[in-house]
């Protein structure tokens, strides 16, 4: 198997204001099914491609944002010895026992240098409602909303990204698809990083503010569904923030929009198949506008300011 | 109902029903003054001082608005619902950009900087 250590991002824990309002959203306009809500008030989802238990963790609390992404890795092999090598890169790793998340065994958690908290895990149950393994149809039944297929990957904002590529890059194993240069220096303003043929798993953009999240994004099948997509935003006066448009980056097409609480969410279809032995396609400053927004060939303010 | 918002930094104003919120008032009239974001109380971009009248609030993050903000009647536009005719001034991060849109003279500076 070439496909080895961590697969994907397959859990993200999100802090909504008003958990009414948050799973009207996530299961009525996004389409996620919501697999269970446990005591603590937690609501548990799944996209309808996603055989795993649940991707998508909704936790109430006083102010929005993101609490972790959690990638899931091969083994639990591989999760005990990438422990030690965490720690000598400079890491403190916490334990995170079996049974915290409903179906979810033990994990590992970490806080990166831009200020996010990332956890590894392998064992997760198979989900009740997974998609089909033997002669399987395309699909169970027509998804709802937006009918979005899987949590697909997440944008971070926060100081040092350099040191968070490097630790993806030498410790995980991810490589590096595209970034964005700094208009001086050699650092860049944004990188895009994955462990798969995905553009991107996560990225971040260099900001003075540790542990913002930019947006979470859900995988959909075509243009098509992008168009459909930004029909449900107006049938429903869900919060649009740009699109349908297109990113020069990742050649991904796209609608982004915002939770009841304010996180951003997209959803995205296509995109470029990459392999760890591509060239880095690099951005300079005075072409960053065309690199994220390829129609409008402007960034705006709201990209850049609003964060979670 | 209908109550009037006046903006002070650029001295718009405009009606807004007791149903929308601030910022869906001026949004959707094409109106500008207060920076729009995510419009859901989670980001802080329209955060604005309430100066004169009434309103109803919704949950705002608290990340974004401490306690001790909503005590000097500073809030979200985007959770914030007029009861009366209203006066606001704009207080948030984006309020600069918001001068450099109105053309406000200089020395309303400082009275922006007192609020802050």
């Amino acid at each position: 198997m070439a496909f080895k250590g961590v697969l994907r991002p397959g859990l993200i824990q999100i802090r909504v204001l008003n958990m009414d309002e948050a799973i009207n959203h996530y299961q009525n306009i996004l389409g996620l099914n919501i697999v269970s809500t446990e005591a603590d008030g937690r609501v548990y989802l799944k996209g309808w491609d996603e055989f795993d238990h649940h991707s998508v963790v909704l936790r109430q609390a006083e102010s929005a944002g993101l609490d972790y992404v959690a990638f899931k890795v091969d083994s639990d092999d591989y999760l005990r010895e990438i422990e030690p090598k965490i720690v000598a890169w400079g890491l403190e790793v916490d334990h995170v026992p079996a049974g915290e998340q409903p179906g979810v065994g033990p994990r590992i958690g970490f806080t990166l240098p831009t200020g996010h908290r990332i956890e590894l895990y392998h064992q997760i149950d198979m989900a009740d409602d997974h998609p089909g393994i033997t002669n399987p149809d395309i699909y169970p039944r027509r998804p709802e909303g937006m009918g979005a297929s899987r949590f697909d990957h997440l944008l971070c904002y926060g100081p040092n990204i350099g040191k968070a590529r490097e630790f993806f890059c030498e410790v995980l194993d991810f490589y590096q698809p595209e970034k964005v240069d700094l208009p001086e220096g050699d650092g860049s303003l944004a990188i895009w990083l994955t462990a798969s043929n995905k553009a991107h798993d996560i990225a971040f953009v260099e900001h003075e503010e540790p542990g913002k999240l930019h947006h979470v994004a859900f995988l959909l099948q075509d243009w098509n569904e992008v168009g459909a997509a930004a029909d449900i935003i107006s049938i429903n006066d869900v919060s649009l923030d740009i699109g349908p448009t297109r990113h020069g980056i990742t050649r991904g097409q796209t609608i982004y929009f915002f939770d009841p609480s304010g996180n951003r969410n997209e959803v995205y279809a296509g995109g470029y198949t990459a392999y760890p032995d591509h060239p880095v396609r690099s951005w300079d400053f005075d072409h960053v506008g065309k690199g994220i927004f390829y129609y409008e060939r402007a960034l705006n303010d709201r990209f850049l300011t609003v964060l979670t | 109902m209908r109550h009037r918002v006046t903006i002070e930094n650029c001295n718009e104003t405009y009606p807004c029903s007791e149903q929308q919120t601030l910022l869906q008032g001026m949004e959707q009239l094409g109106k500008r003054g207060i920076p729009v974001g995510c419009r859901g109380g989670g980001c802080g971009v329209c955060r604005v001082q309430v100066t004169s009248g009434n309103f109803l609030k919704a949950k705002m993050s608290r990340s974004v608005i401490s306690e001790a903000d909503e005590s000097k009647r500073i809030v979200l536009a985007c959770r914030c619902t007029p009861t009366s005719d209203l006066s606001i001034s704009v207080v948030g991060k984006m309020e600069k950009a918001l001068r450099a849109e109105c053309q406000v003279e200089p020395e309303d500076e400082v009275s922006v900087a007192a609020v802050v």
